[in-house]
């Protein structure tokens, strides 16, 4: 489209990027709110319109661009491949809805400083948009460090609660000490040439103990990013700690520039992979899918659980790109772009379901206030729009056919099956068994979903303030819109998407779906052959509405259609509260009880003697307790240690300086 | 896509909806049997729905929109899966766009809707079978994907037609993997269609029920649809376990001669599994909801040992 008008991808998204920082400023200095909901937001969301289409152009060519600002001698390269195009299409699509959305949230939420708020907001946009495009590790790592920083800010947008502040603070600690494994990454793959733009990188040749070590360090920073066990910490508090809108980002787009890292890093950049790697990368993956999704089955508050989900995904996510890492070491190209389209099939996939269901959260919270579990209930009757909107991410979420998230999952679990012939016999044993952990894992996001929607949407309203609550404004159900659109969309049409993705995978494992991903037409989802697997959504869709139709026609017809209301049966029980239904500690019950192994659980057990018996279990994280707390003891040592040096009184602190220079000197010598 | 095809499928269409309270109606029928009783004949699940369906329908005050809908979409999605399975003839249009990765979604998707219904009213009841029939499914789905990513691996696709001709043409000897895969589908089936000893059909027992639980507040002609997709569910996991575990005899494509003999034959293995079921719910008593999790677990871990076995044995 753009490329009719004589102008080049980067050329408009660098165009976008400065528009966006320039909206933020405005919004900043007018200071004005009902120009900032009304206005800059909307006009925010056509950039990351133009966005999306320019990043859709870009996704064949490869696009480079110097630009003269930046250190001497150290100017910004820039560059737009099929990788950073698919990701910049993930951010400008997903973001539009993210952004008219905001429109109405920030508009409707007191907020204080919404001019700031503003200016962080497009500065968090514009900093993704960079790093996608970033072709140095100088401009990446600032790109980087702007997107932590403007989501720190983001993150602790409400700062007067302590809890928020100590949210953003894990956050931002979490995330340098991954900018640091990044940057040290970077450090190993110049080779010591002392040239650090990408191009070099990817013309050097590190041995295989060198590129190992550059992977796992890279592994280890994005997955600080990521959420990856266990550098997880972070992530199930700050998310909910951030306003909805901010949130969806975090999750939706922001988890994906650590996988968009993973990918460049370990296909771009290094020019050889070595098969473990993805055996650790797989593992990894599934430990932290389960550890996501067992979690959120047992949380409280909506939106922590659906940050525990985001874990979830992420696993999952990354064991497709363990498996593709696997697959192209042992040089099956098909297979590894099988796995490779279905982790970023599953990215755009989250970005849209879990935006959408995030940004849900932000209307739920918008008209209770609450974000316990425990208060909400029969939202449904209240807020019909938003309820179908919602069950429309719950059901994606979940995996559910017909929607997005079971294609990518789908795809995932083709590559698993078609993996035997692998030249490691016990990675043929692995297969499997990483196989049936995924599917417990898809299994039990079915539970997590009906869980968050059940207990949110549906029974009796567990509060009184609930009988009053409005649905969603018209700027929220535009953006939330948008989302669902994507994920019918994505979900409905899936050939159309992998032509797409066809390119990243011709970029990065030489081979792709390509003609027989739609052998037999567009309708006809078959990978590999369609004799081996075939999935059509369409079809399958339409088939179960005309199921439904046909079936209420019958009905309608045969059936004399009285129908009575009356009070509900439930075996007869006279006493029928909101307290008799299912709370969220309740539904999660049987979770906690099978993986009580997993998860540390303290009970609070009342006495037989107690005259108000209170019952109490609170879940942990087991790992805080291996990996967090020893480094924050340690930690805490260390700074005592050195605290005996300080005492405060000059002569002391002068005679430091003497031994320093003597030692010196001496060193000179 | 040829006439004769779009005839067999609609064929199929009709024969799985009739059949389905047929079998309901004969294993209830053995089960009395087995039980030294006269029974109620194995049409009575006709008559069940009949007079279901000239009820007044009730509905509790604060019943959704999403409680109405349900059994209409829990009945589409049944009356799809049962459809779906090649157990008279290979050649069903409708098959290649689902395959054997989508049944189960398509399993799951009832699930999710049912589940969500029952949490409609928030009554106690709805939302424990709620809790109840997320945490069955939750153990039970891998385990019946485990079992049909064996029977993939072995004839190199997850598409139900081909799976079946593959193993159609296979000499009958005893797989080690289809054998564990078979006694998995089995604890799954007793599972996933709420029959003992996960859960009991014709329990209100405020305790133990499960299913039952779930649709306590449907009535009438919601209480009809939702008891016939139960019945389109069975026949579809029997389906399932005939095309996985005995296809031989399955007309194939464009064979119109073996049709008569494969419809007899169909007949006879499903009344010989219905028997077989009936025994099974007859020997065994329920077992608590805790010990529920075990015993999917083993269905679970006999699927992966087949899944393993496979690729230990057998390549």
């Amino acid at each position: 489209m753009f490329a009719s008008l004589g102008v080049s991808p980067i050329n408009v998204i660098l165009g976008v990027t400065v528009f966006w920082l320039l909206l933020g400023l405005g919004g900043l200095a007018l200071q004005d709110n009902r120009i900032i909901t009304r206005v800059i937001f909307p006009v925010g969301a056509i950039g990351s319109l133009i966005l999306a289409t320019a990043a859709l152009g870009g996704l064949s060519g490869v696009d480079t661009a110097v630009l003269p600002i930046g250190l001497p001698d150290l100017p910004f390269h820039l560059r737009i491949d099929s990788l950073s195009a698919f990701f910049l299409l993930l951010l400008g699509a997903s973001s539009i809805g993210i952004t008219l959305f905001s429109a109405g949230y920030f508009g409707r939420m007191a907020v204080q400083e919404l001019g700031l708020l503003c200016l962080e907001y497009h500065i968090f946009l514009a900093s993704m948009t960079l790093v996608f495009l970033a072709d140095d590790a100088y401009m990446f790592m600032v790109a980087w460090e702007a997107m932590a920083l403007s989501s720190y800010f983001l993150v602790t947008t409400d700062h007067d609660q302590p809890e928020v502040r100590r949210a953003g603070f894990l956050y931002l600690l979490i995330a340098h000490v991954g900018a640091i494994a990044i940057l040290m990454g970077f450090g190993v793959m110049q080779g010591g040439h002392g040239d650090y733009t990408f191009d070099t990188m990817r013309h050097g040749h590190l041995s295989a103990y060198w590129a190992s070590i550059t992977f796992f360090l890279a592994l280890f920073g994005f997955g600080a990013k990521a959420g990856i066990l266990p550098m997880h910490a972070w992530l199930p508090e700050a998310h909910p700690a951030a306003p909805s809108p901010v949130s969806a980002l975090l999750s939706g787009i922001m988890l994906k520039t650590a996988i968009y890292g993973i990918l460049r890093v370990s296909f771009d950049l290094l020019d050889i992979q070595i098969w473990w790697w993805g055996v650790v990368a797989l593992t990894l993956g599934l430990f932290t899918a389960l550890f996501g999704v067992i979690f959120a089955a047992v949380q409280v508050d909506m939106k922590r659980l659906l940050a525990y989900s985001s874990i979830e995904n992420i696993g999952i996510i990354l064991v497709g790109i363990g498996l593709t890492i696997i697959f192209h070491a042992s040089g099956k190209e098909a297979l590894a772009a099988l796995s490779l389209t279905a982790s970023l099939y599953h990215s755009i996939n989250h970005a849209f379901m879990k935006g959408l269901l995030f940004l849900g959260t932000g209307s739920i919270l918008h008209a209770t206030g609450e974000r316990h579990l425990g208060k909400l209930g029969g939202l449904i009757h209240k807020m019909p729009n938003l309820a179908l909107f919602m069950l429309i991410g719950t059901l994606a979420l979940a995996g559910l056919p017909p929607l997005n998230g079971f294609v990518s999952e789908w795809l995932m679990l083709q590559a698993f099956l078609l993996s035997p012939g692998l030249t490691q016999a016990y990675i043929n044993m692995l297969v499997p068994i990483a196989a049936a952990a995924l599917v417990l894992t898809a299994a039990l996001a079915g539970f997590v979903m009906v869980k968050f929607y059940g207990v949110i949407f549906l029974g009796q309203p567990r509060d009184a303030g609930l009988a009053v609550v409005h649905d969603a404004g018209i700027w929220e159900r535009i953006g939330m819109l948008c989302m669902v659109a994507g994920c019918i969309a994505l979900g409905i049409f899936p050939t159309f998407v992998i032509l797409h993705l066809d390119f990243v995978a011709e970029m990065l494992v030489h081979n792709s779906l390509g003609t027989s991903a739609v052998h037999s037409g567009w309708l006809m989802l078959t990978p590999i052959a369609a004799e081996r697997a075939s999935y059509s959504p369409l079809i399958l869709l339409l088939i179960i509405v005309s199921g439904v139709v046909l079936t209420m026609l019958a009905v309608k017809k045969f059936y004399h259609g009285r129908l009575r209301r009356g009070p509900a049966w439930d075996c007869g029980f006279p006493e029928q509260g909101a307290r008799m239904q299912d709370t969220a500690e309740g539904f999660g019950q049987p979770i906690r009880q099978i993986f009580e192994w997993f998860m540390g659980v303290v009970r609070k057990m009342p006495s037989p003697f107690d005259l108000h018996p209170h019952y109490h279990a609170e879940v942990h994280d087991r790992l805080w307790n291996i990996f967090y707390a020893p480094i924050k003891r340690a930690n805490e040592a260390i700074g005592n240690q050195i605290g005996k040096l300080q005492h405060g009184r000059i002569h002391v602190y002068l005679l430091y300086s003497f031994i320093t220079l003597l030692a010196l000197l001496a060193f000179i010598e | 896509m040829s006439a004769s095809a779009i005839f067999l499928q609609l064929l199929q269409n009709v024969l799985v909806l009739l059949a389905a309270p047929l079998l309901l109606g004969w294993i209830n029928q053995c089960r009395a049997w087995l039980q030294n009783r006269n029974g109620a004949g194995m049409l009575q699940p006709y008559r069940n729905l009949l007079k279901l369906f000239h009820k007044d329908a009730v509905l509790a005050h604060n019943a959704s929109q999403l409680f109405r809908t349900t059994p209409y979409i829990l009945f589409a999605c049944m009356w799809l899966a049962a459809a779906l399975v090649p157990v008279l003839a290979t050649d069903l249009p409708l098959s290649p766009a689902v395959d054997v990765i989508a049944l189960v979604g398509i399993f799951a998707l009832a699930r999710v809707f049912i589940s969500l219904a029952a949490m409609d009213i928030g009554t106690a009841f709805g939302s424990l079978g709620a809790r109840r029939e997320m945490l069955v499914g939750f153990l039970a789905e891998p385990a019946l994907l485990m079992v049909l990513f064996t029977a993939s691996t072995i004839s190199q696709s997850t598409s139900l037609i081909t799976i079946v001709e593959t193993l159609a043409h296979k000499q009958f000897v005893l797989y080690p993997s289809m054998t564990f895969a078979a006694v998995a589908f089995v604890m799954v089936l007793l599972a996933e269609n709420a029959r003992v000893p996960v859960d009991n059909p014709s329990t209100h027992l405020e305790l133990t029920m499960i299913h039952e639980a779930m649709v306590l507040e449907y009535s009438a002609r919601h209480l009809a649809l939702v008891e016939w997709a139960s019945a389109l569910k069975l026949l579809a996991y029997m389906a399932i376990g005939i095309a996985l575990f005995i296809p031989y005899g399955i007309a194939e494509a464009g064979n119109w001669n073996a049709l008569p003999a494969a419809i007899a034959l169909l007949t006879f293995k499903l009344l010989l599994a219905g028997a077989g079921l009936a025994f099974i719910e007859t020997i065994s008593a329920k077992m608590r909801i805790f010990r529920v999790p075990e015993f999917m677990g083993t269905a679970f871990l006999l699927a992966v040992l087949g899944l393993l076995t496979h690729f230990l044995l057998e390549t």
